[in-house]
């Protein structure tokens, strides 16, 4: 028990301070549209568009080499606003590309896992963490939901659990209230 | 002492039927302790506390149950002592319906306290000080709960001009903090003198609406007594006009003051801090008799034959104080807080909690539903109505048209929810209803743009990590294969020549020593293992490789070409 909690812990820090170099290190400089339009990709990084993580369909966006209506976690909102930024018309979500899904996280049955670390390979995001046959654990704070883990699981303990709502999270439904037509004098 | 206090005014502001007399007519009673307390886990602003018991546990009145999680957090305790059933989801007295996690007690009558012990804060640091606040879970009592600690510090400069004390009180219905009031005013006066000390105040204003005579009153009786033995005259009890939202803390301090503290700003910055006297009674039960927030003082009001102050255990239903103050037949609604910034509750089961300043029972007579909303004829009467001095129906138009940038740009994070302009709307507008749909819209989005970010800068990482990890695996893969080598050439040799003498030894081991220098060279300049390879072999390689460059070359653009 201590031992994994200092693995991550350890994990924890190691990664933080690399982050943390790394974002100052390796500032890309990009492409002021493509950053403009990566800003808008919901960042789950999970392929689905068909590019191999958001910026690249960002890119590709750029470039003109793909539709607007490719990424499904950004779903129709997404769509909405690249078609704002780029001056085209809105186009609903390509069902080839798959469907929006409510958000969710992944979780491990961690009595089934076996740690044999092939979802951390897989995790675009770092958001599992564990060492070789050590019970592995994601950190539900860090997982965006890209599903890139459940595939390569040999013994299928990873599961997707829809992210409820929370009193935290709760919003303020839009008011609907009828609305009286004003008085007019009659003719 | 009675030297008159200079009053400034608020800008807008309206004046609602009080209904404050039908719950000042008894004193304060002690409402019974329930069969079962219901105590969520998350009763202030801030961090979730982390629940420090199980089911089964026996538990102690005064009991943490909740630890304060984060910078921002405040913990719980058990309200009396008994045995944990369940630490399990209950429904929030919130109005979304949803449930969060609650300590369940099934109370066994002894009300056992933990021990009690006063904190001396004059011999502790303020950090210290502030930590024991923060567990014994002090919060704001005027119904925004923000941990009090973190309001105990007087930033900067050190030292407060002023210390105000909100008695104010103005909204519809409630009058727990007038029989405070009334009943506990030393107690209150004590609670403000520790409060003074930490934060170095000069002077103590205390603000309380001019209809409440009889607190006025005995606070001033209480505040002379301070005032004698301290030898001088810097608590001062206010009378301020009755004018819905003067109970505001911007509103107060500026009636009081003066002062406008802009947006953005602390009121420390300004010399000020603003405390309910609710809070006052609690730091005082806090830090001189030990005992941490487990009950307040509640008002059941409304559509009941006999509305009163209750002293309450928090975690108590709420079905069961309306039932002591017999509720009418028609009665359809239960509402935590008052007719104009309550809020309405998914049901009558759930638990008072310490934000719960009122209970107030509606019926459809006592709160007719609202007449149908019309257009928005920009009278300007919502502008005039605001005493946050914002245009209401600007930021009724944007957040109406999900316009929340500009929304914003109409300063929509200042509005306090008061339900003035909705009150004064000729067109009855729901106006808040509005503003709390766009400020939780904002504040999601802003939520989800965080995660975002984090998303992609850890995204982005990783790429770079995978490119650095596979040269290194290639470097390495090298070593070991050289080494793998020599190994089995060792062994061959060893087979092949079982007798050596010494000298052979040595110069073999020379020789050896060269060719695996040059073998490392060799497979610094080949990682890969394409030596004698069939042809089948070099093709599929050669697929690899295609492969690989191309995994590269998507990779590319996140990485910088020196990399
Ligand atoms: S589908 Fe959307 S979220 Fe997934 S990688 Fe593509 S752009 Fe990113
Ligand atoms: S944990 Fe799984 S679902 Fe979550 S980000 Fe990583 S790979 Fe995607
Ligand atoms: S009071 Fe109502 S009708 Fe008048 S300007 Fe404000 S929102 Fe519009
Ligand atoms: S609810 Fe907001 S906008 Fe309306 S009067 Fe109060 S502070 Fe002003």
């Amino acid at each position: 028990m201590f031992e994994a909690i200092l693995v991550m812990a350890l994990g924890a820090i190691v990664l933080g301070a690399a982050l943390g170099y790394a974002a100052v290190r390796f500032r890309v400089e990009g492409d002021p549209l493509v950053e403009k339009i990566d800003a808008i990709l919901p960042q789950t990084q999970c392929g689905q568009c068909g590019f191999p993580g958001c910026k690249p369909y960002a890119q590709a966006i750029a470039k003109g080499e793909a539709d607007i209506n490719c990424c499904p976690p950004g779903g129709d909102e997404g769509i909405h606003k690249l078609a704002d930024l780029l001056g085209r018309e809105f186009k609903s979500l390509s069902a080839e590309h798959g469907i929006e899904k409510p958000k969710s996280v992944a979780v491990i049955d961690e009595q089934r896992c076996i740690g044999c670390t092939l979802c951390i390979q897989a995790c675009p995001v770092d958001a599992i963490v564990g060492a070789a046959k050590q019970m592995h654990t994601i950190v539900a704070d860090q997982c965006t939901g890209c599903e890139l883990c459940l595939p390569p699981c040999p013994v299928d303990c990873i599961s997707m659990q829809p992210i409820g709502e929370s009193v935290e999270t709760w919003k303020w439904k839009y008011p609907v209230f009828k609305i009286a037509p004003a008085q007019r004098e009659a003719a | 002492m009675n030297a008159v206090q200079r009053l400034f005014g608020f800008h807008g502001g309206v004046k609602p039927a009080y209904n404050k007399e039908a719950s000042t007519g008894l004193p304060i009673a002690v409402a019974p302790t329930p069969t079962l307390l219901v105590i969520p886990l998350h009763q202030s602003i801030g961090g979730v506390p982390r629940p420090l018991v199980k089911a089964g546990d026996r538990v102690l009145k005064g009991q943490r149950i909740g630890g304060a999680d984060g910078n921002v957090s405040s913990a719980v305790h058990a309200s009396t002592s008994g045995s944990v059933v369940a630490v399990e989801m209950r429904l929030m007295p919130h109005t979304s319906g949803l449930s969060a996690l609650c300590v369940v007690i099934e109370p066994d009558g002894c009300d056992e306290w933990i021990p009690r012990q006063p904190f001396d804060f004059r011999s502790a640091t303020p950090t210290q000080t502030r930590d024991y606040l923060r567990d014994a879970g002090v919060v704001g009592l005027g119904g925004a709960v923000f941990p009090s600690y973190l309001k105990l510090n007087p930033g900067k400069t050190g030292k407060l001009d002023t210390l105000v004390l909100n008695g104010a009180e103005c909204e519809p219905f409630i009058t727990c903090d007038d029989l405070l009031m009334r009943e506990r005013a030393e107690t209150i006066i004590k609670g403000t003198l520790i409060m003074r000390e930490m934060l170095s105040a000069g002077q103590v204003l205390i603000g309380i609406e001019d209809n409440k005579p009889e607190a006025i009153a005995a606070m001033e009786v209480a505040a002379q007594a301070a005032n004698q033995a301290a030898g001088d005259s810097s608590i001062k009890v206010v009378s301020v006009p009755t004018r819905y939202p003067a109970g505001g803390a911007k509103q107060l301090m500026r009636v009081l003051t003066g002062i406008e503290v802009p947006h953005g700003k602390r009121s420390t910055d300004y010399g000020l801090q603003c405390f309910n006297v609710g809070t006052a009674y609690a730091i005082y039960e806090a830090i001189a008799l030990g005992q941490p927030l487990i009950s307040r003082i509640v008002t059941v009001a409304g559509n009941v034959e006999r509305a009163r102050n209750y002293e309450v255990l928090l975690g108590t239903p709420m079905r069961d104080l309306v039932a002591l103050c017999g509720p009418r037949a028609d009665s359809d609604r239960v509402i935590m807080g008052g007719p104009m910034m309550g809020l309405r509750m998914p049901s009558d089961e759930v638990p008072v909690v310490k934000a719960a300043n009122c209970v107030l029972v509606g019926s459809k007579q006592l709160f007719p539903p609202p007449p149908p909303e019309m257009p928005c004829i920009r009278c300007g009467e919502c502008a005039k109505a605001c005493p946050a001095d914002l245009q209401p129906f600007e930021m009724y138009w944007f957040s109406r048209a999900k316009i929340f940038g500009k929304a914003q740009e109409y300063n929509l994070f200042d509005c306090i929810e008061c339900g003035c302009c909705a009150y004064v709307c000729p067109s009855r507008i729901p106006l808040v209803d509005y503003y709390r749909f766009a400020k939780s819209e904002i504040w999601a989005r802003e939520v989800e743009k965080e995660a975002a970010d984090v998303a992609r800068e850890r995204y982005e990482f990783r790429l770079l990590r995978e490119e650095r990890e596979k040269q290194e695996k290639a470097a390495k893969l090298a070593a070991k294969t050289a080494a793998g080598r020599e190994k089995a050439a060792a062994a061959l040799a060893e087979v092949e020549k079982p007798a050596v003498t010494p000298e052979q030894d040595a110069k073999k081991a020379l020789i050896a020593a060269a060719m695996e220098r040059a073998r490392e060279q060799k497979a610094q300049a080949h990682p890969e293992n394409t030596i004698n390879l069939t042809p089948e072999q070099q093709a599929e390689v050669e697929a690899i490789e295609a492969r690989r460059a191309e995994i590269r070359e998507m990779a590319k653009p996140h990485l910088r070409q020196d990399d």
